[in-house]
């Protein structure tokens, strides 16, 4: 029954509710919810510590995040393998006609293959798209210091200005990317 | 044992992540396009929710599991940084669908692509590393 329930996609006002939990949980164990620190410390565990002061930081305060990280793959692999719903995502049917324009077809799935599958990645412009969409995000994140979950979630949250400056700065670069730029590219 | 209690709340992250659509590229696109209330409805109840248990953590004076008081930190002042910073951020968002935890539910969740995300997410971490003080902050 219970299985049954969370197979089911979940409201808004559930799903806010349960990322508070994650929050919250981290709270209790010491520890601030910001996942773009994780880029940083892989950058510290490939060895950039030795040529760029950046890195160079005890990246062992940081291990509990990097096994938060790994425990979201596992996620991510339990929720599409066991707890998935047979039915197709319902999108607004504006979204569905405007992608469709763009070239990219919506197949009631949550992402579209035709960008992220191991297929996708013959094409030599997906790959370049993904890598600069990647690197925009990796840059950006640590020049604003924090993501979605950082500034959005905790920072906001906690009524910090600079979050909701950066906020708007994510909300700026979407709008740019989504009408100004996506139509050029893909 | 400590390392176990983290993936675990990792894979409640990345199950309400999947669950929540919010690992969704279409999702993405729909909330710039601001075709439905869903990712709103999402970010919206957690921060409010988010900032009153904040406000009473703090009022409360709650400590921590190890008994020491919880701290929340101020972002440093600044304007530069978090809007040029933010609008890079945001710029990649909408073009991967994907910000920094949903790149690696999706890789769990099986979209092999997001790999090459990752990678391009590692480089642009690490040049900024490298151009850091030449950047305004």
């Amino acid at each position: 029954m219970i299985l049954e329930l969370i197979k089911q996609p979940w409201s808004w006002y559930f799903s806010g509710i349960m990322i508070v939990v994650v929050m919250l949980i981290l709270l209790f164990w010491g520890k601030s919810f910001g996942f773009s620190a994780n880029l940083r410390t892989l950058c510290t565990l490939a060895g950039a510590g030795k040529k760029v002061k950046f890195f160079d930081f005890d990246w062992k305060t940081q291990k509990w995040n990097l096994f938060f990280l790994v425990g979201s793959v596992i996620g991510g692999f339990i929720a599409s393998n066991y707890l998935s719903s047979p039915a197709d995502m319902v999108l607004s049917a504006n979204t569905i006609q405007d992608l469709q324009k763009l070239g990219v077809p919506f197949n009631g799935e949550l992402n579209p293959s035709q960008i992220f599958s191991l297929d996708a990645l013959s094409n030599p412009k997906t790959i370049a798209i993904l890598l600069l969409g990647g690197f925009l995000v990796g840059f950006g994140s640590r020049y604003a210091g924090g993501c979605t979950s950082g500034h959005a979630i905790s920072g906001l949250s906690n009524l910090q200005i600079p979050s909701l400056i950066a906020v708007v700065g994510f909300f700026i670069g979407g709008l740019v990317m989504t009408f100004l730029i996506m139509p050029l590219l893909f | 044992m400590k390392s176990l209690k983290y993936i675990l709340v990792g894979i409640l992250f990345g199950i309400i992540m999947s669950k929540s659509e919010a690992i969704s590229w279409f999702r993405i696109q729909e909330m710039f396009r601001f075709q439905s209330f869903h990712m709103y409805g999402i970010i919206g109840t957690a921060v409010i929710l988010g900032a009153l248990v904040t406000f009473m953590i703090k009022k409360l004076k709650l400590r921590d599991t190890a008994g020491n008081p919880i701290v929340f930190q101020d972002k440093e002042k600044s304007f530069a940084r978090y809007i040029i910073g933010g609008t890079i951020f945001g710029l990649g968002w909408a073009l991967t669908g994907a910000c920094p935890g949903p790149m690696f539910v999706n890789l769990g969740y099986g979209y092999i692509g997001m790999l090459v995300v990752i990678f391009g997410a590692l480089s642009g971490t690490y040049l900024y590393g490298v151009i850091k003080d030449k950047l305004p902050h």
